[in-house]
């Protein structure tokens, strides 16, 4: 019982104690604040992600694709957990604004969908700025629902000066060429005309939150640009499935239920003409097809968490050094404790009590102060950008919206019990060496 | 006089310290034996070894030779639990400086003995009987208006007193006093003097260690101690 009154008076009376109180409070703060706007982004990278491939993708990165997939297509359908299935053309292509006198070409990635089912599979409705609503209306040019229409990604479509206005067609007019594959990868037309152009109108923004869709994609109709990509003869032609499951099933479990499938449809289509297409063909969920990009962003937080184990060792110095003084400090007290028949073990518990206070405090106020912070930071970050034009992630660079502010429970109790941790392990040698302390010398020098 | 009338032996014991590379033996064959409800005083040199000979006495301090007894049995054999208990039950020092916690107020300072000996569930078991106890010991002394007030808060006298209750908390057999008077004037060591005096009156084994003469007059029995010896008995 006296460790407890002990520790708790040395924690009130021993001002030194502040010091050790304000540092780990400080690195709770920062941990706290960090943490939370970190993994915040990497949770919103991941889920833009998600959104933008749904659960699960068959398919090949050949430019040729792969044939019979509107079969298997039909075969998924049938399947109990499979809510939705949305084939997908994606290529290169060039595009130029026709009626612009620039004349500028670009090359962009086109993907080819057909937006009723996409908008089931993937969160693309709810990226497009005009048909939030009624997705099937996406590539419906409002000024001519007859012609066909493109959707650009936002910040592409910035580029090309197509953001904003709607009614008319104006110089939203792209014409888009592709270069028509055959099964085998060659060129479909080799001669003079080598190359499919077709003219797309200006329908609609997708908004997909991520930098890379954003600023290279434009959505074209499925069959348009199946036709454009010479994958629609003779034998139709896709490049990806994108899947979503049903709600209640795991993406690792449905997608290995469809590897199995697909690995029977292989087999049964393996006499079939172009059936060497199919062995190139892939089945991932939706975190292995996005790898390239997810990757680099966990990485990132992995290194912001070593980062901050490096920050957790300052500290664990910082509670050695402020426990080594205290006890230097509290010698007196630990020779009149063993003189009135305290052990070495409490002498220790005291100590690691006490440590364990500065820890449980430094992180409530440090958990506290972060979680006012967070709640306040995009206002902050709002007044900082208003008076003096500086922003923590630039908008034009980051396809972020406001500056996740959530601290996850999770998060806030590894926080704290890693900084009870530190305090713990920063104390543990000078609380050793208090509990070793010999009485009767430690008397004679405060006599001394 | 048989064994059992002692309460406290020594039989031939000797320290000594490393002081750099020197080895200093401060105690070299120390013969004593305490009585029951004795008053004895140790009187000595600065130097000579009183004060690590009642450390010894009081388990505090381990002799490289030699036996300690209390109550006849060997305090070597005792395990580092049982002196623990026995620092805490059965002997009470009492320091020149007085050595209370700062952080602990007066009240606190006198039953810190019985709560260390407790857990958290026993303590709150035993807390009012202890701070009833304690109460009480400071009314003897003569501090009841001082109990909430901080130990840096009280005069020297003051302070001695509040030491002496804490020694006297768990009523232990044997009170070790260290210099009690050492760091206090005539008048308020005399008033020390006093209170041991009544508390030996009551039966009360006290070893107390001093340099004057005068003081150790006090007590009912003077031993000196030259060179590490005991000289005169």
């Amino acid at each position: 019982m006296h460790e407890i009154i002990l520790a708790v008076r040395y924690l009130l009376r021993r001002h030194i104690t502040y010091f050790a109180v304000l540092a780990v409070t400080l690195c709770v703060f920062i941990v706290a604040v960090v943490m939370t706007v970190m993994t915040g982004l990497v949770d919103e990278f991941k889920q833009k992600n998600h959104n933008f491939v749904g659960d699960c993708v068959i398919g090949t990165e050949s430019l040729v694709g792969f044939p019979y997939y509107e079969d298997f297509v039909k075969i998924l359908g049938g399947c109990d957990y499979v809510e939705a299935v949305s084939p997908i053309i994606k290529s290169y292509a060039l595009i130029s604004q026709t009626g612009v006198e620039t004349g500028r070409n670009e090359g962009v990635e086109i993907m080819g969908i057909e937006p009723g089912k996409h908008g089931k599979v993937t969160g693309f409705s709810g990226t497009l700025s005009y048909n939030k609503d009624d997705v099937s209306k996406a590539f419906k040019p409002v000024y001519d629902p007859n012609l066909a229409g493109f959707v650009a990604g936002v910040e592409l479509g910035r580029r090309l000066g197509i953001q904003g206005g709607y009614g008319t067609a104006g110089t939203r007019v792209l014409a888009v060429s592709c270069f028509p594959l055959t099964a085998k990868g060659t060129l479909a037309r080799a001669g003079t005309d080598l190359v499919n152009t077709k003219t797309f109108y200006y329908s609609d923004t997708s908004q997909s939150g991520l930098v890379y869709v954003d600023g290279s994609m434009i959505y074209l109709p499925f069959e348009q640009a199946q036709l454009l990509c010479g994958m629609s003869e003779p034998v139709k032609r896709a490049n990806w499935l994108y899947i979503k499951f049903r709600p209640g099933v795991k993406f690792i479990t449905g997608c290995e239920k469809v590897s199995l499938l697909w690995r029977d449809f292989v087999k049964e289509r393996s006499n079939q003409t172009q059936a060497d297409l199919l062995d190139k063909v892939t089945v991932q969920n939706w975190k292995d097809y996005r790898r390239a990009f997810i990757a680099p962003v966990e990485k990132e937080q992995v290194m912001m968490t070593v980062m901050f184990g490096l920050v957790g060792i300052t500290t664990v110095f910082i509670i050695f050094v402020v426990f080594y003084m205290i006890i230097g400090h509290k010698s007196k007290d630990i020779g009149v404790l063993k003189s009135i028949g305290v052990s070495n073990m409490s002498v220790m518990r005291l100590f690691c009590g006490f440590a364990f206070l500065i820890g449980l405090l430094s992180s409530c106020v440090g958990l506290f102060g972060g979680w006012l912070f967070l709640l306040e930071i995009n206002k902050i970050e709002g007044w900082l950008f208003k008076h003096f034009g500086f922003q923590l992630w630039d908008r034009t660079i980051y396809a972020i919206g406001d500056i996740p502010n959530r601290m996850g429970f999770g998060v806030a109790a590894i926080i704290a019990l890693s900084a009870i941790i530190v305090c713990l392990a920063g104390a543990f040698l000078p609380s050793r060496q208090a509990a070793k302390l010999n009485p009767v010398e430690t008397l004679r020098v405060s006599q001394i | 006089m048989s064994e059992n009338d002692f309460i406290l032996q020594a039989a031939g014991v000797y320290k000594s310290y490393k002081m750099g590379v020197a080895e200093v033996c401060v105690l070299k064959g120390i013969d004593l034996a305490v009585k029951r409800s004795e008053f004895l005083a140790i009187v000595g040199a600065s130097g000579s070894g009183k004060s690590t000979l009642l450390h010894i006495l009081g388990s505090l301090d381990k002799p490289d030779k030699g036996a300690v007894k209390f109550e006849g049995r060997e305090l070597s054999r005792h395990s580092g639990r049982e002196l623990n208990l026995f620092r805490n039950k059965t002997v009470g020092f009492v320091f020149q400086f007085y050595h209370l916690l700062d952080e602990l107020n007066v009240l606190e300072n006198v039953y810190l003995p019985a709560m260390v000996s407790k857990g958290i569930v026993g303590w709150l078991g035993s807390r009012k009987q202890a701070k009833k106890r304690a109460e009480e010991l400071l009314a003897e002394l003569g501090l009841s208006e001082r109990a909430g007030h901080k130990p840096y808060e009280l005069s020297g006298g003051e302070r001695q007193r509040v030491a002496i209750g804490r020694a006297l908390m768990n009523e232990p057999k044997v009170l070790l006093a260290d210099e009690p008077t050492g760091n206090l004037d005539s008048a308020t060591g005399n008033g020390i003097l006093k209170v041991l005096e009544k508390l030996n009156k009551t039966g009360q084994t006290i070893v107390m260690v001093t340099h004057d003469e005068r003081i150790a007059q006090r007590a009912s029995r003077v031993i000196m101690l030259a060179d590490g010896k005991i000289v005169n008995k």
